[in-house]
């Protein structure tokens, strides 16, 4: 367009930033606000309590097993569905994003359903004295089940990209498919999947309603940060719950950051275009095909 | 968060000849296969069987149940209103992103991704801070249906943005020229240049926004009171069916939710598809 | 003079695209614009359209100052290299646009557009959409869309350089007919001189951000005024300190001192003409252009030494004087 009249120009810039502020910026300065407000003392008290100390390390299991598992799923996964053709391929890249389209009660409610006591899975596991509902494993099951898409989605399009011509390289140099998969493959991927990996634990970090129904909410046995913000708030100590809000929002600001960091990475390396592409982070979130690297 | 186009990678035919190094395309299918039953289709093909479990009139009156219907409708037309604002806003806010230039817009595109890293809980937490009963600038929404709405914007924010940026990045520039030296005003070159190119992006990016608004939970429930018939939201009624034990309704209201979804997104797809029909040689 | 350009600069940042720049073009000529890569000849076009403000100078139309006049209200036509199709309107409307902001009604457009599709050729197509069409056929239709709104002159850029060479070949000589019957004002960028040549009846040649000779294919071709226009409109070779065209040399087998000696290296017969590639006695590379007829009276073969005599040379003055023609006598 022409130069657009600087007045729809500031005044759009204004609305936009308003909008921003209003919604994000300022309701979490304040929450950075109130922590701080009275000292340090009182976060860091409400978060070296037992109860505390507790759901850090619980919500740090969560995410150290739930992630890498579905890393190596998520590798495998892409892997199959984009280099191989079989029967029912459409339905599985269907049901990858089921945990997008599902509400986390929902999911709390179907993971309730087949391992708690009644359940398909958990009702024999019982009797064998094995308890996954309202305790550990069924925080980790629900953890696995909301970051299960993530790094299939991120590695799928970085291999569609890339295309079979290097891995047929490699095969007719004489490299075994382990050996091609490891020193081919994966390096040419490592970008899709670190974004990923990003995303899957910035999901885990924040899961809270399917742990709010598997958990039970036990307090110092089945709570999560998340979990741990909720019982503090609804108890009154909002110390506590601001300060566990504030750990995890840092956590989330070093994802963001990361993720910006990495987009760039990737950009910067791969970047063949000429255009003037210089806008920086054009949608950090919605993947973009990784494209091929120098 | 935001899933890519699923449909991009799978429909090309993958070139044969790759072979995994775990000695078989069969090991890898069946390891996939099983995780994903194990995780998410048995679990969710489970709710699917409770909510008939006791038969198709138990279904019909657990989602006629008052309490439910309000639960929904709320829920329904929240997501409505803020997926019809994000439309608005959101355009507006990629606009401004990539045809602005200003210091610091680095930082506002970053910005952009909070609701996506943040915990739901948290995020409630956050607008506690600013629009709760302590409120600094005397706003109190809590407790009242504005308080959805706010957590629902909070939350889907990003999926317009996001949806738009990459596609106003790309749109020929020399559209515009050609509309311009053909006499068309500013506004005239927005209308009828620029938006329809847009509009698949901001339909799908509404898609995202209204399957993730309708089964939002973790930000509304600090906010909102879950005032049974007021400020209760969907998941919020299916949580409490599950506290107390009757975890039949929990399901069917479940189901109930996910078949309104599914009809929307397929109703934005088909509008998506036919609107670019155009685009295909 | 229906369109003037007096001193116009315009930068990009550090880069000077255009350094006092004028030129005249007459009403309904059809004017070329011509010059390698960077030259500035896009963006003079652009100048011209109000695409680009000029940082100093004056834009005329039809004799008004347009410098400050916005894109929207010049009424100039502008055709892309890229077609800039509305992706997302059938060809009638593409057409049909510029009429619609005008207001015009229904009837008076379909008559208007209908008569244009006729004049591009392109009926049949109305309601396909542009990703339906060739390349060819979307200039076309881009062509009758700058049309529809009869605009004081019709602007091109590059129009013909995405098509292939056979459907540029057509288009030229197409738009010439166009331009016979429609008589608006035209002025085309491109950096093919054959095409400049074949279309335009006055050439403006650009190089750096300045003009450096203006006129007739003719004028510009047998009497360039700078090396630049001597190399650049037609072949051109040095020698020693002069530049002469290959066809205006002629090859002997005995000196007659005015000839310089050469050694054969190459005879490239391209049908009608044959090219004979000599090496000078310094060790330069030269080529001389002979017709069939000349090279097999001459009876040349590959390693012979021949005498080579340009029967006109140029030499450029340092200063931008006129040059120096010298034209032997045989």
């Amino acid at each position: 367009m022409s130069a657009p009249n600087p007045v729809a120009r500031y005044g759009m810039r204004g609305l936009a930033l308003f909008y921003l502020g209003a919604l994000l910026v300022i309701p979490l300065g304040m929450i950075f606000y109130r922590t701080f407000e009275d000292g340090l003392q009182g976060p860091i008290d409400a978060l070296t309590s037992p109860d505390g100390i507790h759901a850090f390390w619980m919500t740090v299991l969560c995410v150290g097993v739930a992630v890498p598992l579905n890393t190596v799923f998520g590798v495998l996964c892409a892997l199959m569905l984009v280099r191989q053709n079989f029967r029912g391929k459409a339905l599985i890249n269907s049901a990858i994003d089921l945990p997008f389209a599902v509400s986390p009660v929902v999911i709390g409610l179907s993971l309730f359903l087949v391992y708690g006591v009644d359940g398909f899975i958990g009702g024999p596991l019982s009797d064998a004295g094995i308890q996954i509902i309202f305790s550990t494993p069924a925080l980790i099951l629900a953890t696995v089940f909301v970051s299960l898409p993530f790094v299939v989605r991120e590695v799928m399009p970085v291999l569609q990209e890339i295309g079979t011509d290097q891995e047929e390289a490699a095969g007719t140099l004489g490299a075994s498919s382990w050996q091609t998969f490891w020193k081919v493959t994966l390096p040419s991927i490592r970008w899709g999947v670190t974004y990923g990996v990003v995303l899957a634990t910035a999901r885990a970090l924040g899961e809270f309603g399917a742990v709010s129904v598997v958990s039970g909410k036990i307090s110092g046995q089945t709570e999560t940060l998340p979990l741990f913000v909720e019982n503090e708030y609804t108890n009154f100590n909002l110390a506590g719950a601001y300060a566990a809000a504030i750990l995890l929002a840092a956590l989330a600001l070093l994802v963001l950051f990361s993720m910006n960091f990495l987009q760039r990475r990737s950009r910067k390396a791969v970047d063949t275009d000429d255009d003037a592409d210089a806008t920086p982070g054009t949608g950090v979130l919605v993947p973009h095909p990784i494209e091929k690297e120098a | 968060m935001t899933p890519p186009p699923a449909d991009t990678a799978v429909a090309t035919p993958p070139k044969v000849g790759f072979r995994p190094p775990f000695g078989g395309e069969v090991l890898t299918r069946g390891i996939v296969l099983t995780w994903l039953s194990l995780i998410v289709l048995i679990p969710l093909g489970a709710v699917l069987l409770r909510s008939t479990d006791e038969g198709l009139g138990t279904f019909w009156n657990a989602i006629s149940e008052p309490e439910a219907v309000a639960a929904i409708k709320l829920t329904v037309i929240a997501s409505f209103v803020i997926v019809a604002i994000n439309a608005v806003m959101g355009t507006l806010i990629a606009w401004v992103l990539v045809r602005d230039d200003f210091r610091g817009k680095r930082l506002v595109n970053s910005v952009i991704d909070l609701p996506f890293a943040l915990p739901t809980i948290v995020a409630g937490l956050t607008l506690l801070a600013l629009y709760g009963e302590d409120s600094p600038v005397g706003i109190s929404v809590t407790y009242t249906k504005i308080a959805v709405g706010l957590a629902l914007l909070f939350v889907t924010l990003p999926f317009v943005i996001r949806a738009v940026q990459p596609v106003l990045h790309e749109i020929d520039e020399e559209m515009e020229e050609a509309a311009a030296s053909l006499g068309a005003s500013n506004t005239r070159i927005f209308r009828s240049i620029i938006l329809p190119n847009l509009t698949p992006a901001i339909v799908a990016g509404c898609a995202l926004a209204f399957a993730r608004a309708i089964g939002e939970f973790g930000s509304l429930v600090l906010i909102t009171g879950n005032i049974p018939f007021d400020t209760q939201v969907a998941s919020v009624y299916i949580f409490g069916r599950i506290e107390s034990d009757n975890t039949t309704a929990a399901a069917a209201v479940s189901v109930l939710l996910l078949v309104i979804a599914v009809l929307i997104l397929f109703a934005l797809n088909l509008f998506v598809r036919w609107r670019s029909r155009h685009e295909r040689a | 003079m229906a369109i003037e350009v007096r001193d116009v600069t315009k930068r990009f940042g550090d880069f000077v695209a255009l350094e006092d720049v004028s030129i005249k073009v007459p009403d309904g000529g059809l004017t070329a614009l011509l010059g390698p890569s960077g030259s500035g000849k896009s963006t003079l076009l652009r100048v011209i359209a109000g695409l680009e403000q000029p940082d100093m100078g004056q834009v005329l139309i039809s004799g008004e100052d347009n410098t400050q006049t916005r894109v929207q209200d010049r009424n100039v036509g502008f055709v892309f290299q890229h077609y800039a199709a509305f992706k997302h309107m059938t060809v009638f409307d593409n057409i049909a646009f510029g009429l619609r902001i005008r207001g015009e009604g229904n009837g008076t457009i379909r008559e208007r557009v209908t008569k244009l599709i006729a004049l591009v050729h392109l009926q049949g197509f109305e309601k396909r959409f542009p990703s339906q069409l060739s390349g060819g056929q979307r200039q076309r239709m881009a062509l009758a869309r700058a049309l529809a709104v009869e605009p004081r002159v019709l602007l091109l850029d590059e129009p013909f350089g995405a098509l292939d060479a056979k459907v540029r070949q057509e288009l030229r000589t197409w738009l010439r007919r166009l331009h016979d019957d429609v008589h608006v004002t035209t002025i085309f960028v491109t950096h093919d001189q054959e095409e400049a040549m074949d279309v335009a009846e006055q050439i403006i040649v650009m190089n750096d951000g300045r003009v450096e000779q203006s006129g007739g294919p003719r004028d510009l071709y047998e009497d360039p005024a700078s090396e630049f226009v001597m190399s650049f409109v037609g072949p051109a070779h040095r020698l020693g300190e002069a530049w002469v065209r290959p066809h205006d040399v002629e090859i002997r087998h005995e000196p007659n001192g005015q000839t310089i000696e050469a050694m054969v290296d190459r005879i490239v017969h391209l049908g009608f003409e044959v090219r004979v590639e000599l090496t000078l006695p310094e060790g330069e590379q030269f080529s001389v252009q002979l017709t069939r007829d000349e090279v097999d009276h001459l009876e040349l073969a590959v390693g012979q030494i021949v005498y080579v005599r340009p029967r006109s040379t140029r030499v450029f003055s340092a200063d931008g004087g006129p040059p120096t023609v010298a034209t032997g006598v045989s």
